[in-house]
């Protein structure tokens, strides 16, 4: 995979005598969207705000593209697209005003501005709302300002700090999208949340934040297999017409069936072993109706993480 | 380790400057202050016109006195400005940094590329770019007002006196903007930050004045002969003097009289050695009333100075969570 481009070794940070932050080891690669996950207080936001050198570290030490963010913060800043956990903005003024200040901040030339801030806002389908004061917009209009302004500033990381909270589904799905395309343009993200299924689908690796500390790091399905006892694959079976739980767990590389409320089969399986547990349903005599596979959800892995953790 | 910092702790200052000038001068709170300074100088002005018309035969100095005098109930310009300058500073910076917590919006500004040190400086030029506006017109219309209603033109010399006060002025709303400044980034919620601010302006304006001969007294006892036989302690007055003068208050006070009353030739007591060969009454040149005033101003500047850097320090210290 490509270079790294944030990088964090031992990093820590202690308020006082309390470590908010034990040591963390990661690094997040340029282009990839990375999770750091785990429960409200676990410390991502203390992370983050050392990463931006909004914060100073205790210990250890961070590059972002290659630069020390507490020595060189205005290069780093420039680098990073930050969204807080709850963005906040001057609801005197318009959409575009406060980009036009978030703008002259950048240094981006006058004869550019409105044309990037018209673009960025019609990137998060709030151009028919910018010229209207934001202390108007919801709280989901908020966030995509937020979106757009790392959008304005053309970073080539964004730092998005649990960005679906308080989004109702819809909104989070169109948010959700939205990141994905951040991601498509080559955007390196890293998020922070505690919604863990929700960042599931759009992060390729993640970090499994409690208390301070790392638990776990990498892509969801290798974290299963990790942590699940070998199984990195969940696979649905709906079929009627014959009992298939022995059938099923005869398969080679199930670890475990089980029957879920709607009567189908919840495969715990090492590999994707959906075209055997097609022909072992058929060969018992079910009509096979569906067969799904997906990845065991990361809220699944952070429980079973954690669950003998005393600091959980 | 080097641990300097890279890049110009002045980066963003303008953008910051614009936005909160812009900010300022169109807000309402603003423009209910300038309404209340306006009505209230035009009020004190009107008086003092009128003293003027009625007594003034010929005063080298009679646009001076638009400034200076009183008509009962009405106390003079000067004087409504010392009064009135504090709450108009503090009504400006009270919530200077608070604000953008309370907004959430502290650590997406401190996100873009510039320092806490530019987003502080030009919050607080800003403020008092804001006040020097206002003040600036303020001076205009006084002058203009004193032109048409007087019928005479101002002196090169009243100008100049004038426009010295102008600047002390700003100077000492420079001291309020920076006690706001400061208490905004002390106090997380704005009320408490204002609340704070007044209560040292009246302790500053009502209360000192009070304290201060009574502390003088406790420091430095008079001597009871002396004050029998009608004298003055020089010991207990030195104090006294130079205990008022930690007021900004009253630093303001004494630039305004030496500078507007040509005539005033000291500002603490006065001692024969000093009037001898003095024509009693007759006006000193600027150059002399600046020298009575330099310490004055300068300790307003000083005030400035150390408020801002104090404020400078505990905002560098603060976590940025909001």
């Amino acid at each position: 995979m490509s270079r790294a481009a944030i990088t964090a070794q031992g990093l820590g940070k202690d308020y006082g005598r309390r470590t908010v932050v034990q040591s963390l080891d990661f690094d997040v690669r340029a282009g990839e969207v990375f999770g750091l996950l785990g429960p409200n207080g676990a410390g991502k936001t203390t992370t983050i705000l050392m990463l931006m050198g909004l914060t100073e570290a205790t210990r250890g030490e961070v590059r972002v593209l290659s630069e020390d963010p507490w020595r060189n913060p205005l290069a780093v800043k420039r680098q990073i697209g930050y969204m807080p956990d709850s963005v906040g903005f001057y609801d005197y003024l318009s959409a575009r005003d406060n980009l036009r200040f978030t703008a002259r901040l950048l240094g981006i030339p006058a004869a550019e501005r409105d044309s990037r801030i018209e673009q960025a806002l019609g990137r998060v389908a709030l151009e028919d709302r910018i010229d209207q004061r934001v202390g108007t917009f919801s709280h989901g209009m908020r966030r995509r300002l937020g979106l757009a302004e790392i959008l304005l500033k053309r970073a080539p990381i964004a730092i998005l700090d649990e960005p679906t909270s308080g989004l109702d589904p819809q909104s989070t799905e169109s948010f959700l999208r939205m990141i994905e395309s951040l991601r498509e343009d080559g955007t390196t993200i890293l998020l922070s949340s505690h919604l863990l299924d929700q960042m599931q689908r759009i992060c390729d690796r993640v970090a499994l934040f409690n208390a301070g500390r790392i638990a776990l790091m990498g892509p969801v399905r290798e974290l299963a297999r990790q942590v699940l006892g070998g199984c990195s694959h969940e696979i649905r079976v709906e079929a009627d017409g014959a009992d298939l739980h022995q059938a099923l767990a005869a398969v080679p590389g199930v670890k475990s069936v089980r029957v879920d409320a709607d009567g189908g089969y919840i495969l715990q399986a090492e590999a994707d072993v959906r075209a055997q547990a097609a022909q072992a349903a058929v060969l018992a005599g079910a009509r096979l109706r569906g067969l799904a596979v997906s990845t065991p959800s990361l809220d699944r892995i952070y429980h079973h993480t954690f669950a003998e953790d005393p600091a959980s | 380790m080097n641990d300097h910092r890279i890049g110009s702790p002045w980066n963003g200052t303008g953008a910051v400057l614009s936005k909160e000038l812009a900010d300022h001068m169109g807000s309402a709170r603003m423009r209910m202050l300038e309404w209340l300074v306006v009505l209230t100088a035009a009020a004190a002005l009107y008086g003092a016109i009128q003293g003027i018309r009625q007594t003034t035969a010929s005063d080298p100095f009679v646009f001076l006195r638009l400034f200076t005098d009183t008509r009962a109930p009405l106390p003079s310009f000067a004087a409504l400005l010392g009064f009135l300058i504090p709450l108009v500073a503090i009504g400006l910076g009270f919530d200077a940094i608070n604000g953008e917590y309370s907004r959430r919006t502290m650590s997406r500004l401190l996100s873009q590329p510039l320092y806490r040190d530019a987003l502080l400086l030009g919050k607080f030029l800003a403020g008092l770019a804001a006040l020097a506006i206002c003040l600036t017109c303020l001076w205009l219309l006084v002058m203009g007002a004193g032109l048409i209603l007087l019928g005479v033109p101002p002196s090169v010399e009243e100008v100049l006196r004038s426009l010295m006060f102008l600047l002390a002025a700003l100077a000492y709303a420079g001291v309020w903007l920076a006690v706001a400044l400061l208490c905004s980034v002390a106090f997380r919620s704005a009320s408490t930050s204002a609340l704070v601010a007044l209560g040292l302006w009246l302790f500053c304006a009502l209360l000192w004045p009070m304290l201060a001969p009574a502390i003088a007294q406790a420091i430095a006892p008079p001597d009871l002969a002396t004050l029998l036989a009608g004298g003055v302690d020089m010991h207990t007055t030195a104090w006294q003097q130079a205990l008022l003068h930690v007021s900004p208050t009253t630093l303001f006070n004494d630039t305004a009289i030496t500078l507007l009353s040509p005539s005033t030739r000291t500002l603490g007591p006065v001692f024969l050695s000093q009037i001898q060969g003095a024509l009693l009454g007759s006006p000193l040149p600027l150059s002399q009333s600046l020298a009575i005033i330099w310490p004055q101003f300068t300790g307003l500047i000083a005030a400035v100075v150390l408020l801002f850097t104090a404020g400078y320090v505990a905002f560098q210290r603060q976590e940025v969570r909001a």
